[in-house]
């Protein structure tokens, strides 16, 4: 698909059309559609109009970047000053962060315009987008399906049009798996190549804010736009590259890596796509090498550890004290306390917590939180070692194409299983890009995976950018 | 004499007055309106992030190196998880792992060394504030920076726990990093107290929480010391469990058993990398490091004061860099008399010598001292000058007249003497009869015949010398 950045920057540079009347055919969009789907839980019509006449006068001094005047969407955890971030959470009903992420602040700075929220599971704990206080969304390819998760609205908000691309987080895959499944571009950045500044948090040390799109170009558009260090978050870093101007579509000579451990266990369609993407790499001139990394059938269980401990210690602070839902029902703040997050929190939050909190108890720290730290370290190690081998990976992005509405909560095991191809990235903090790739039988989008070095952004976006491309010139883009 | 050994380990906590907050850059001033120093990361909003003020790190490396600890080459933070309403984000950032500064000792007067077992650094929390029936939270105190200086169980009596707790406070008050007002919350201890016969192993401890006085602190600890050996002469067990001081009753109460002791699951803060302390760094603090407190002691007893003079004077940081600068007048006594005389009767509260300010400089009190220490004026004069500096400001010459340095030469005394002999025939007889006393008729003769210029010791001998004594 073309940039749509592209598209309307130059429409709204040249005059010919204003971001006012961008953001209201937007806006008209998402009236027409999302209450079929549900991507969006909340818009702000006035606010995204104040923020389009703000953008035209920039536009009118010939300031401004590609972003200036083009609408977007923002999952529920994002901190957005004065707009209700919750996380889809009943116990974050009402809040509005008193600050702006630094993601929004650039944005907003540069004149993007927000739209709203788009739906997510709750704390971004999910690979459904049902899990949320706002009810699930559902896929625009077809609506008895999931979107995936956690960035489920902003990933059909993106693949029906109802925003030009949209900011999701990636924890253990939640920008890649719903990009996948909606038949989207999903880029999870390297940890710390942008600030979590505002990004609430759920599992610290793997979270990370990554664009969602419809084309490569755009992800690349929007990395660049966000990426560089943060004095507000230590752990931003300031070793990110730009992306965009590096896009080039050659991948002549570039060591494309199938890690067979990635293959194991996979709907074989998807992995014919894989295989047959592979094809097209090959054609394109790059050099295919099947590789073995075994340890990373150890991410899994690290990973759910990790998150699961840094989730029971983020999530404390819900307490009903300064922000969000109370309980109306108590008699002292113990009381007040249990019964605000009894009520508040949704099932599958409470289970991380206890989680969480057990591994991190004394007498269980060492044998589950620390094993997991090591384990950590041997996945990074393992990935450092494959990529003195081959210059990025492609693999899978989930082992099946979108689920059935309601099949994740009776398999809840299967669910945490599915997230095998994306969590590794996260546990090694890599940088990983999701791009579809064809479709199923039941013509549900089927995306592909290319993982590369930290750092390595300009890299796989152009690989990604070739892969795209090719398809947009040949037969492969069946789906478009 | 008890048969049982007193064994206790301190905790102190001391808030450093960096400007601003240890994770962000609200102030940390003492006394503002409720939730006025606050901003998102203070308050523990949802997606904000901490952001470690290296000013800190400076403090407590600084901390660190005046207890001759080991500073670490990597420091991390951890995450102290408990809930209650004053912890905003339900864990405290503090350091388990890799503390700031291990080891280290205190040096108490007999000699003896108080071994610590690390510093580390941790924010502070908001405090509650209970008014009419209702709670109210300000987290204007939540981030203050705090170290915590950690004991070894090396302090053996009430008086040796009094004397490490004031070395501590004189040393970081010298180092600049904290003012350790005990009263105002500055600095607080915990107390880790046990007894034991001699030969035996350390007794189950208790620990009391939060004095806030050193003699509360005194009282606690003789209080808890004979509840535990009374309990264990009786046949008795000592229980495991945290204790507070209830200063009505002046007795130490339970709080909390070990059964209830809290589950902290620390765990690395994933927000804050581990900190690589870099040899030039520490390097750059020990540069501006001054000279320590006991250290400065012995500096002014070579210089010929007592040892209480000593004492007193590096009592207050500003007067011992007061009088380590006055050095140079050549005479350290005469300096430390006008400091621990006029001056300090001067300044009324300990306030007043804590903060040592002068309406003059350091340069005109060297003046005065040199003055004095060249004989070129008296006790009376120099008196009578400095209490003209103390209110007005100024230096020596804008006080002093030519008629005050004029001085009275010899030839002039020796015939001061002449008269004050040939005017006084009965004292001079009851002089000659043996009576001491008696000189002293003549010499205030003499003295105020010069009014008061003339030297006291010289015009004595002259006497003397004249008396045939």
């Amino acid at each position: 698909m073309l940039s749509r950045i592209l598209k309307y920057s130059s429409l709204l540079r040249d005059k010919k059309l204003s971001s006012v009347e961008l953001t209201k055919e937007y806006l008209k969009k998402i009236a027409a559609k999302n209450g079929e789907l549900n991507a969006f839980v909340s818009v702000d019509e006035e606010r995204a109009l104040n923020l389009a006449g703000a953008a035209d006068k920039l536009l009118k001094e010939g300031k401004g970047n590609l972003l200036t005047g083009i609408p977007f969407g923002v999952k529920a955890n994002i901190a957005e000053k004065g707009v209700e971030t919750d996380c889809c959470s009943r116990i974050l009903k009402g809040y509005r962060p008193t600050y702006n992420a630094t993601v929004i602040e650039k944005l907003l700075s540069s004149g993007a315009v927000s739209l709203g929220k788009n739906n997510m599971d709750e704390f971004a704990m999910g690979s459904s987008t049902e899990t949320g206080s706002h009810g699930a969304a559902y896929n625009p390819v077809n609506r008895d399906y999931v979107t995936g998760g956690s960035s489920g609205g902003g990933a059909a908000a993106v693949a029906s049009d109802m925003a030009v691309y949209a900011l999701g987080s990636d924890t253990g895959g939640s920008v890649r798996q719903p990009a996948a499944f909606c038949g989207a571009v999903g880029l999870k950045p390297t940890y710390g190549s942008l600030s979590r500044y505002g990004l609430i948090a759920y599992g610290s040390s793997l979270d990370q804010i990554g664009p969602l799109t419809s084309s490569v170009a755009d992800a690349a558009i929007v990395y660049d736009a966000l990426r560089g260090v943060d004095p507000r978050d230590s752990t931003s870093s300031a070793l990110s590259v730009s992306a965009f101007e590096k896009l080039s579509g050659d991948v002549k000579n570039l060591k494309i890596g199938l890690p067979k451990e990635y293959f194991e266990g996979i709907n074989p369609e998807i992995v014919n796509t894989v295989k047959s993407a592979a094809a097209t790499y090959e054609k394109l001139g790059a050099t295919l090498k099947e590789i073995s990394v075994p340890s990373l059938k150890y991410a899994l269980p690290a990973y759910y550890i990790i998150a699961c401990a840094e989730a029971s210690s983020n999530l404390g602070r819900y307490d009903g004290i300064r922000y969000g839902y109370r309980s109306r029902d108590y008699d002292d703040v113990n009381e007040m306390i249990m019964k605000t997050r009894s009520a508040g929190f949704g099932k599958e939050v409470k289970r991380r917590i206890m989680l969480g909190t057990y591994v991190l108890s004394a007498g269980y720290f060492d044998a589950y939180y620390k094993k997991a730290l090591r384990v950590r370290e041997q996945v990074s190690e393992a990935f450092r070692m494959a990529f003195d081998e081959v210059d990025l990976m492609l693999t899978p992005v989930a082992p099946t194409t979108a689920f059935p509405l309601n099949y994740t909560s009776e398999n809840m095991i299967e669910t945490y299983m599915s997230d095998y191809c994306t969590v590794p990235v996260n546990i090694a903090g890599l940088p990983a890009i999701s791009l579809p790739a064809g479709t199923d039988e039941k013509g549900l989008p089927i995306g592909i995976q290319l993982i590369g070095a930290k750092f390595s952004e300009p890299l796989i976006l152009n690989a990604a950018y070739a892969f795209e491309s090719a398809c947009n010139g040949g037969k492969e883009a069946e789906n478009e | 004499m008890s048969k049982y050994l007193f064994v206790a380990g301190l905790e102190t906590h001391v808030e450093l007055q960096t400007e601003s907050k240890i994770f962000c850059g609200c102030s940390t001033r003492f006394g503002a309106e409720p939730n006025t120093h606050c901003c998102p990361v203070c308050t523990g909003e949802p997606g904000s992030l901490p952001v470690i003020n290296k000013k800190v790190l400076a403090y407590a490396i600084r901390a660190g190196l005046a207890t001759h600890g080991k500073i670490s080459e990597i420091t991390s933070m951890d995450r102290k998880n408990y809930v209650y309403p004053d912890l905003p984000k339900a864990y405290q950032i503090s350091q388990f792992e890799n503390p700031v500064s291990v080891g280290g000792y205190i040096e108490l007067d007999s000699g003896k060394r108080i071994r610590l077992n690390h510093i580390h650094m941790e924010e502070d929390a908001g405090k509650l504030v209970h008014e009419g029936g209702y709670t109210y939270i300000d987290y204007n105190r939540g981030g203050v920076p705090l170290i915590e200086i950690v004991s070894e169980p090396d302090i053996s009596s009430v008086e040796e726990a009094r004397e490490y707790v004031e070395k501590l406070q004189l040393i970081m008050r010298h180092i600049g990093v904290s003012d350790c007002k005990m009263q105002e919350g500055s600095m607080r201890c915990d107390v880790n107290i046990s007894v034991h016969r001699e030969g035996e192993p350390f007794g189950t401890r208790t620990e009391i929480k939060n004095m806030n006085s050193l003699s509360f602190m005194e009282k606690a600890l003789a209080y808890e010391y004979s509840r535990q050996c009374d309990l264990l002469e009786s046949g008795e067990k000592v229980v495991q469990e945290t204790r507070r001081y209830n200063e009505g009753a002046q007795t130490t109460e339970s709080m909390r058993s070990k059964e209830d002791a809290q589950d902290y699951r620390y765990f690395p803060e994933p927000d804050i990398p581990a900190i690589h302390i870099s040899e030039e760094f520490v390097d750059s603090i020990r540069k501006t490091m001054p000279v320590l407190p006991d250290e400065l002691r012995k500096i002014f007893v070579e210089k010929g004061l007592s040892d209480i003079e000593a004492k007193r004077l590096v009592e207050y940081k500003r007067v011992a860099d007061f009088f380590l600068s006055s050095l140079s007048a050549g005479d350290a006594k005469i300096a430390a008399n006008l400091i621990l005389g006029e001056i300090f009767r001067s300044m009324g509260t300990e306030e007043e010598k804590e903060a040592f300010e002068l309406k003059f400089d350091v340069e005109a009190f060297t003046e005065l001292v040199a003055l004095r220490a060249q004989n070129k004026i008296n006790a009376a004069i120099q008196k009578r000058v400095l209490q003209e500096m103390l209110s007005k400001g100024g230096k020596p010459s804008d006080y002093l007249t030519a008629d005050d340095l004029a001085g009275v030469d010899d030839s002039a005394v020796e015939g001061l003497c002449r008269d004050a002999i040939a005017a006084n025939e009965r004292a001079v007889r009851d002089y000659l009869g043996g009576k001491e006393q008696a000189l002293k008729a003549l010499l205030g003769f003499v003295m105020k015949a010069t009014r008061g210029k003339a030297n006291s010791g010289a015009v004595e001998l002259k006497l003397k010398e004249l008396l045939g004594k």
